[in-house]
């Protein structure tokens, strides 16, 4: 999940001071930004030879040999020799954002952790919470690539100088865990991680720490405070997790993807993977299409691919064609919806999706044709919001549940227009006042059904009073 | 009995005061607190067999010293599973003594996470995911066929004993919707039908099949692949300057 739940800017800004491009982003609609195109102007459809998930579907076999002959653990360890500054700098090289649903530059972040030591042991935590609903990513790299991201790990590891990284996988992927426990044993027995992995004179271990179901723990903090046996709340940053994570120890937390392609970017260079999409968007992505299209699936292309060619050309389109279409939920629950007339043209990367004022999330693309009850879509996933709250910030825990009340009667009509502009406070009231971006990832779904379906909330509200004469609500406001 | 005693009383609130506080409470979540019964009291004994007590310490390795508390979810996960699904009061003091923890700290952690159950389940505990993106495609059509098939109400356990239903957020298969899962597996992309043939199956003990019920092998497109259709590059394909001796 929880990429989208975690505020890239009191990162950027507070943390370091840092004037990335990246602090410009923040909540709303400042967060309003022009990439400028730079020569390529087709992005997609991606060529079978450039994609790095190439057993995404499990055609092949995911142990360690199969992975081998797809080119896994090849040269892994003359990485290794190559030293952290190297591949911190393939890693910056290639333009890799998180790919969580943040967006924070990795070779950045991975940089971070290369602070004189205090003696203090680093970890790297893998974020494999999968949580946010559409997204389901992570969940074909664990089970039918896991060797890529065990790889990942020991390359991340040496770029941070960790000794040891913890992998963070929901309770509920059962037979992933198992399947990655596999792939790690594999590793152990081959020599390629533990100790002298890959006879680089380099100690790393690699865990795995089942979750016990609980969304909130895909954030980073959450996730720490869970893998040491604590209830997933998170926790107020700074201390940052780069100086006080894991165990209080420095820790850096990445998304699956993000570490499962940072192998393949090592060996192709940083350059293959910054030729793919726009400036500052670059690379490949696995993207989720869920919903009412034809054929639901996952498939990797580049970034930057229009919006509409992705979901024609591997979703086979919206069911009952394109006219058909209502809305789409361009990246994970936690972000606002657009309606069709933006994704006739909006491109699918950070920039192009915050100019339309949504975001990129976790790029899980839920499809919602005109069939679909809109408003109870978007309360289904309040009443998400609601369920998965820690409960730790005021503004979060009761404001969700009002926002859960208020568009569950907005489902039938019986509200008042004026509760319109109420709800649109609440959501305001709760966005950026809380310890970490559960609380925004609510507010944004409400926000963008008011933003664009603000008609059809009105007109469900005139045919209830119709039926019903004026509701209570009416009454009362 | 508790809900409907619930709805009752909801109903004659609802008609008595204002109805902006009164929208219908949906039920996800289970009791917090502890209530005694003769299955689940502080007395019930509860001791980790032998083969747990060798994962158990094979857990315990995992985490550095000082943070052995690291281990409580894992522990708390194989009690659960050798208790047959649930939780008990006892076998979470039996954590807090091999964490050397209060017994408050482990009582925290199995309230906080949905998949510690604390009250007796059927064998098999039926997880039917109805998140947007399920919903979507119809997983309401779904929990009504297995509420019908099992004779189970959410939450709750089916008269004979076997089944438990929940309804839960999403489980993170949205691409194969409607999903449900039964103990450790996926069945996905379930119909109707296949979802009455899953319960059936499991009525007569036998394991249906996990996975996609459409046809598809995984999360690809069905009815032809429009990615990976080349056999995958091997090793050192494109490799970088840089990496060449």
């Amino acid at each position: 999940m929880a990429g989208v739940l975690a505020r890239i800017v009191q990162g950027t800004k507070s943390h370091l001071g840092i004037a990335a491009p990246l602090a410009t982003i923040s909540n709303g609609s400042v967060r309003f930004q022009q990439t400028e195109s730079q020569g390529k102007t087709k992005f997609g459809p991606l060529a079978d030879s450039d994609r790095v998930f190439t057993n995404l579907y499990g055609r092949h076999e995911w142990r360690l040999k199969g992975a081998m002959a797809r080119g896994d653990w090849y040269m892994t360890k003359n990485i290794l020799e190559k030293g952290t500054d190297w591949i911190v700098n393939e890693l910056k090289t290639s333009g890799l954002r998180g790919r969580g649903g943040a967006g924070f530059p990795t070779g950045m972040k991975w940089s971070f952790m290369n602070k004189p030591s205090d003696g203090r042991p680093k970890y790297l935590v893998v974020n494999a919470d999968e949580g946010e609903p559409g997204t389901c990513k992570d969940r074909e790299i664990m089970r039918h690539d896991p060797h890529k991201l065990v790889e990942g790990c020991l390359i991340a590891g040496r770029a941070m100088g960790a000794q040891a990284a913890y992998i963070y996988i929901r309770g509920e992927f059962y037979n992933e865990a198992s399947n990655l426990q596999v792939a790690i044993a594999e590793a152990y027995q081959a020599g390629l991680i533990g100790k002298n992995a890959c006879g680089s004179g380099y100690d790393f271990d690699v865990f795995v720490h089942r979750g016990a179901g609980a969304y909130i723990c895909g954030e980073e903090t959450a996730l720490i405070e869970s893998i040491e046996g604590k209830q997933g709340k998170p926790r107020l940053k700074p201390p940052f997790p780069a100086d006080v994570g894991l165990f209080g120890c420095p820790t850096t937390v990445n998304n699956v993807e993000t570490i499962a392609v940072a192998p393949t970017i090592c060996r192709r260079g940083g350059q293959w993977f910054a030729s793919f999409g726009r400036p500052r968007n670059s690379g490949t992505k696995l993207f989720n299409i869920s919903g009412h299209v034809n054929t639901p699936c996952t498939v990797e292309e580049e970034m930057s691919i229009p919006l509409k060619e992705l979901i024609e050309r591997h979703a086979g389109g919206v069911c009952g064609g394109w006219d058909n279409l209502l809305a789409i939920i361009p990246g994970g629950s936690s972000t606002p919806l657009i309606p069709k007339d933006v994704c006739e043209t909006v491109l699918m990367d950070f920039d192009g999706l915050v100019a339309a004022q949504t975001s990129l999330g976790t790029a899980a693309i839920i499809v919602m044709d005109k069939s679909t009850d809109i408003v109870k879509a978007i309360a289904r996933l309040i009443m998400f919001y609601k369920h998965e709250s820690c409960g730790q910030c005021t503004p979060c825990r009761e404001g969700v549940s009002w926002m859960n009340k208020i568009i569950y009667r907005f489902v039938e009509g019986n509200a008042s227009p004026k509760e319109i502009d109420m709800l649109w406070e609440i959501s305001k009231q709760i966005e950026g006042h809380t310890i970490c971006a559960l609380g925004d990832g609510a507010a944004w779904p409400v926000q963008g059904l008011i933003r664009h379906f603000r008609p059809e909330l009105e007109r469900r509200m005139e045919a209830y009073s119709m039926t019903h004469g004026p509701s209570k609500a009416e009454r009362l406001y | 009995m508790l809900s409907s005693l619930r709805s009752g009383v909801q109903s004659l609130w609802r008609v008595s005061s204002r109805a902006l506080q009164t929208s219908s409470t949906l039920q996800h979540d289970s009791l917090f607190v502890h209530r005694d019964t003769p299955e689940d009291n502080p007395n019930t004994p509860f001791e980790f067999t032998p083969e747990n007590k060798q994962r158990i310490d094979a857990l315990l390795a995992i985490y550095p010293d000082g943070h052995k508390r690291g281990a409580m979810i894992p522990l708390l996960d194989l009690a659960q599973r050798q208790n047959g699904g649930w939780l008990p009061i006892s076998a979470m003091h039996k954590v807090a003594e091999l964490l050397n923890l209060p017994k408050m700290r482990v009582y925290e952690v199995a309230t906080f996470y949905t998949m510690f159950i604390r009250r007796p389940i059927g064998k098999y505990h039926v997880q039917v995911c109805t998140t947007t993106p399920c919903w979507l495609r119809g997983s309401d059509t779904v929990l009504q066929a297995i509420k019908e098939a099992t004779g189970c109400e959410v939450g709750g356990n089916s008269p004979c004993g076997k089944f438990s239903i929940s309804e839960v957020e999403c489980l993170g298969a949205c691409v194969n919707a409607p999903m449900i899962q039964v103990n450790d597996d996926y069945y996905e992309d379930l119909s109707i039908e296949d979802t009455k043939e899953i319960i059936e199956k499991l009525k007569r003990d036998e394991k249906p099949k996990p996975g996609p019920r459409s046809g598809r092998f995984a999360s690809e497109p069905l009815g032809g692949l429009t990615s990976l259709t080349e056999e995958p590059t091997g090793p050192g394909f494109g490799l970088q300057d840089a990496l060449k001796a």
